[in-house]
């Protein structure tokens, strides 16, 4: 069992007082909050520092804590409660985890008997926690549905001891075609069990996109950026060019330039209504690696000289 | 072999809507309290009377938010609405 330095985790020294302490848990709750911070491991975090506070805001368990730091110094990793422990101390009650976004730790619950009494043993109903995960899925499974397998770590009653433990839990979930980065789906009742008879929380799936190697994604409308010839720009010409649903042919009016913006209408994520594609031109010019390539950029800059640079002033 | 349950959820998009006996349900929350929250502008609902609001995905997410960093940060209606529109702004920007 890792071993949790609570002063560290709230970055207070060990004789802190109690409004020093809650200054620096609040500090840190609003850093690490998940629906404020934009940390990766905010959440992780946002548990660590509100499990520290639960233990050093309660005199109790602050003195209790306190007792056996020396010997937490020593036992590291392999840390057990002392023998008597909790005749001593008593704490089976443990706490209710501050939050809505998990549990304590192993750690917490081997010291203080645990956050999470199921059962009807508590004598009251309550709904269980809602849970968030993120889910990173392909561009084109959203534009065509997509059937998801996860696997989440869920808190489910153990029927031995009544509590709360964390078990993974597979879950197939139908993502619909159409769906948007940042969306959320929620399915009822699939979050954390209720207590004591009530029902259990919601689970929320926020969806993302994984990059996709030629297009990018803005709400339902798709970019892709295409390379075309200076002659195909020029002349104008019928090109080859992906969408989602394959390729289509794209005509491209004589005289265009780089980052001319054509536009396949419905050609985006599917909705109502559908997004667009939009094609943003980039001319790539051929190198002039040969005499006769040279020759005929000569030729054009004698034929057709210009200055490009005009609006420039220079 | 059996097949496995395919979970189908509903998506919080521009067509998602709540009335308020159902986001009370929901966010296990009172009505009072959402009346409370609309009143300070932390939530916008289409409608005039309770009884015929509609929340959308972007008031139940506040909604939501906003009652999280109630209970977490103490943060009071007034902070809450300030706090999202912030970071709605943030994300904007990003």
């Amino acid at each position: 069992m890792e071993f949790k330095d609570y002063y560290k985790i709230l970055g207070v020294s060990r004789d802190a007082g109690q409004d020093e302490i809650k200054r620096a848990y609040r500090k840190l709750a609003r850093k690490y909050h998940p629906d404020v911070s934009k940390e990766k491991n905010a959440e992780e975090k946002f548990k660590e520092v509100n499990e520290a506070y639960e233990v050093l805001k309660d005199p109790e368990k602050r003195r209790a804590y306190d007792q056996f730091g020396s010997q937490w110094q020593q036992g590291g990793q392999g840390f057990q409660p002392p023998p008597g422990w909790e005749e001593q101390f008593g704490f089976k009650g443990g706490a209710q985890a501050g939050g809505g976004f998990g549990d304590f730790s192993e750690f917490f619950e081997a010291l203080f008997g645990g956050g999470r009494p199921h059962g009807r043993r508590g004598g009251f109903r309550m709904r269980g926690e809602d849970l968030h995960a993120s889910v990173h899925i392909d561009l084109e499974d959203a534009y065509r549905g997509t059937t998801q397998t996860l696997t989440l770590n869920v808190p489910e009653a153990d029927p031995a001891s009544g509590r709360l433990v964390d078990k993974h839990k597979r879950l197939q979930v139908k993502i619909p075609k159409g769906i948007q980065e940042g969306q959320k789906i929620r399915l009822a009742g699939q979050g954390a069990p209720g207590m004591g008879g009530g029902p259990a929380g919601d689970l929320y799936l926020e969806i993302h996109f994984k990059p996709h190697r030629w297009f990018r994604v803005e709400g339902r409308d798709l970019y892709l950026d295409l390379p075309i010839t200076p002659w195909e720009a020029a002349l104008g010409a019928k090109v080859p060019v992906p969408t989602l649903e394959g390729r289509v042919e794209l005509k491209i009016p004589p005289g265009a330039q780089t980052d001319k913006k054509l536009r396949l209408k419905g050609k985006g994520l599917p909705g109502r209504p559908a997004g667009d594609q939009y094609v943003i031109l980039k001319i790539h010019t051929p190198p002039a690696d040969t005499a006769e390539k040279k020759r005929l950029y000569e030729e054009m800059a004698k034929v057709m000289p210009m200055n490009p640079r005009q609006g420039m002033g220079v | 072999m059996l097949q496995e349950k395919i979970f189908t959820g509903v998506v919080l998009d521009e067509n998602f809507r709540l009335t308020l006996l159902e986001i009370c349900r929901i966010c296990e929350v009172s009505a009072e309290r959402v009346i409370e929250l609309v009143d300070a502008g932390v939530i916008e609902v289409e409608g005039a009377e309770p009884l015929h609001w509609r929340f959308d995905a972007l008031a139940f997410r506040r909604l939501q938010a906003a009652l999280r960093l109630e209970r977490d940060l103490g943060v009071n209606p007034a902070g809450a609405a300030l706090a999202l529109d912030l970071l709605e702004e943030l994300r904007r920007l990003r």
